[in-house]
C-alpha cells in the first residue's frame, strides 16, 4: 500500500489514477496514523514551496513523513514535493524543507540562458547521472512532462537525473530510500507509469 | 531539450467530440475518452478539452467526461470553455484537468485571471484567445469568435500574461477550418510580446503545415488542430516521424 500524502495542495486525481492503471494500491491521506501503516509514501505538491510546507506543518504531516523516512521507509516526492525533500527553497523568501536530501531550491533563471522561457513546461529527455531502481524500466533519453520554476541545486549527492534547458536542471534525485521526481510521472504517459511502477516494487531499508 | 507540443483538442459537446468550420456547422465526431485514449497512446504531447455546451445539465457531462478520461490518460490534460469563475477552475481540476484555459471568461472579469493564478499557479492558467484581422489590427472576438470586444490582441494578451496567465492558446479565426496552415503574421506578432508558451491554433491542414510553423517560428512550442487528427487526415505519429526527420526537437 502506498499513501499519497494528503495535505490540502494539489490535484491528487492523476496520480491516484496512475496507480490504479498500474494496480498498485494506494490511498489519499491525511492521517499519521495511514502514512505509517503504509509501505511506502508519495508526497506529491504543487504551488508555492513556503506555502506547501506551511501546510505540511499545519496538517502535523511534516514531522510524521520525516519521521517515516528516516527509518527507512520509501518516499517519492513528486515536482514540489520532491523539492520539499531539501533543506532549503528561495522560492517567495527562504524557507525550510525536510532536509532529508543536501541541496537547496533556486529559481531555474539563475541557471538558464535569458531568453528561455520560465516555466520550463513540457516534453523533456532523461540524461542518466547514476544508476537508480526508479529507472528499472525506462532508459536514458527516455521523455517526461515538467512544470517548474524552480530546481534542485547543490544536490550532486543524490541527483541521478537531468533534464537539458539552456543547463541541466535536476529532473530526478535518489539516495537510499528517499527519492524525487522534479517531473510528474502521473503526466509522462507510459513512461511516467513505469517509473511509478519501479518505485511501488522498491523494498525499504528498515530491518523488521 | 525541450520539444515542440502536438496538442489535439476535442471539442464536447452533449458528451461527444464535435469539430465545425469556422465555428459553425458542427459535426458529430465521436466519443471523447476513446478518443484522447488513442491520441495519448499514438504522441499526442497534451490534450485540450474544449466544452461547447451551454446548459449547466450538459456541464455536468462535460465533468464526467473529463473524470473518465483523466482515469485512464496519463498526460497533461487543457480544459476550456465556460470557464468564469474559481468554482468553474475547482470544478474542472477536482475532475482531472491540469491546467484550465480562460476566454470569454477572462474578457468579463479579467481579476480572474490573477485569482486563478494565485490559487493554483501560473502554470494553470492558460489564455486563450480568439483573434481576427478587423482593418487591419488584431481583434480579440468573445463568445466563441461571434462578438469583437474591440480589444486590440497583443495588448491584451500581454495583459493576461502580466496577471498571471502562464500559457497561451492564440486560436486565429481568420486561419481557423480554413486548412491552409497557422496564421504564422499573427503568431510572431504574439511570440515577439510574450515570454510563456505560445500554442498556435487554426489552420493546420497538413503535416507540412506544422514543419513550417516550427520552422518559421521557433519561439512557438506547440501546435493544436482537431478535425485534421479526427478525421484522420494526419496520424500524429507520422507527423512526429516527420518533425523528428526535419531536426524539429520531438518527442517520438
Amino acid at each position: 500500500m502506498i499513501a499519497i500524502v494528503d495535505y490540502g495542495v494539489g490535484n491528487l486525481f492523476s496520480l491516484r489514477s496512475s496507480l490504479a492503471a498500474i494496480g498498485v494500491d494506494a490511498i489519499v491521506t491525511g492521517e499519521k496514523s495511514e502514512i505509517k501503516k503504509a509501505d511506502r509514501i508519495i508526497l506529491p505538491g504543487v504551488g508555492a514551496f513556503s506555502a506547501a510546507v506551511r501546510k505540511l506543518k499545519e496538517t502535523g504531516l511534516f514531522d510524521c513523513v520525516k519521521e517515516e523516512a528516516i527509518q527507512g521507509k520509501p518516499l517519492l516526492g513528486i515536482c514540489l514535493g520532491m523539492q520539499m525533500l531539501f533543506e532549503k527553497s528561495f522560492e517567495g523568501g527562504e524557507s525550510e524543507g525536510l532536509g532529508l536530501l543536501k541541496g537547496e531550491v533556486r529559481p531555474i533563471s539563475d541557471v538558464i540562458p535569458k531568453e528561455y522561457k520560465v516555466p520550463h513546461i513540457g516534453w523533456n529527455a532523461l540524461t542518466f547521472c547514476k544508476d537508480s531502481p526508479l529507472f528499472r524500466y525506462i532508459k536514458e533519453g527516455d521523455y517526461v512532462y515538467f512544470v517548474h520554476s524552480y530546481f534542485a541545486s547543490h544536490a550532486e549527492e543524490s541527483v541521478t537525473a537531468t533534464a537539458f534547458y539552456g543547463a541541466p536542471l535536476t529532473a530526478s534525485v535518489g539516495l537510499g530510500n528517499i527519492f524525487g521526481c522534479q517531473f510528474h510521472p502521473e503526466k509522462s504517459g507510459e513512461v511516467g507509469l513505469r517509473i511509478l511502477r519501479a518505485f511501488a516494487e522498491i523494498k525499504g531499508g528498515r530491518s523488521e | 531539450m525541450i520539444t515542440k507540443r502536438i496538442i489535439p483538442c476535442l471539442d464536447v459537446r452533449n458528451g461527444r467530440v464535435v469539430k465545425g468550420v469556422n465555428f459553425d456547422g458542427i459535426r458529430d465526431v465521436s466519443s471523447p475518452v476513446e478518443k484522447a485514449d488513442y491520441y495519448s497512446r499514438n504522441g499526442a504531447d497534451e490534450l485540450v478539452f474544449y466544452d461547447i455546451t451551454a446548459s449547466n445539465e450538459d456541464r455536468k457531462i462535460f465533468t464526467n467526461v473529463l473524470a473518465e478520461t483523466a482515469e485512464r490518460v496519463f498526460i497533461p490534460l487543457t480544459v476550456g470553455g465556460g470557464i468564469r469563475s474559481i468554482d468553474d477552475f475547482d470544478r474542472v481540476l477536482k475532475c482531472g484537468a491540469d491546467k484550465v484555459s480562460v476566454n470569454s471568461g477572462a474578457i468579463a472579469d479579467p481579476s480572474l485571471i490573477g485569482k486563478a493564478a494565485k490559487k493554483y499557479g501560473n502554470q494553470c492558467v492558460v489564455i486563450s484567445a480568439d483573434v481576427k484581422r478587423v482593418d487591419g489590427a488584431f481583434r480579440v472576438f468573445a463568445k466563441g469568435g461571434r462578438e469583437n470586444t474591440g480589444l486590440e490582441a497583443i495588448s491584451w494578451i500581454k495583459r493576461c500574461v502580466s496577471l498571471g496567465a502562464g500559457e497561451v492558446v492564440l486560436n486565429s479565426i481568420d486561419t481557423d477550418g480554413v486548412k491552409n496552415g497557422f496564421d504564422l503574421e499573427m503568431l510572431a506578432a504574439v511570440t515577439a510580446e510574450v515570454n510563456v508558451p505560445v500554442i498556435a491554433s487554426g489552420g493546420a491542414g497538413k503535416i507540412e503545415d506544422f514543419i513550417t510553423l516550427f520552422r518559421a517560428l521557433p519561439r512557438v512550442d506547440a501546435g493544436l488542430a482537431a478535425s485534421i487528427f479526427h478525421f484522420g487526415e494526419v496520424e500524429i505519429r507520422d507527423l512526429k516521424k516527420r518533425m523528428a526527420e526535419e531536426g524539429i526537437p520531438t518527442r517520438v
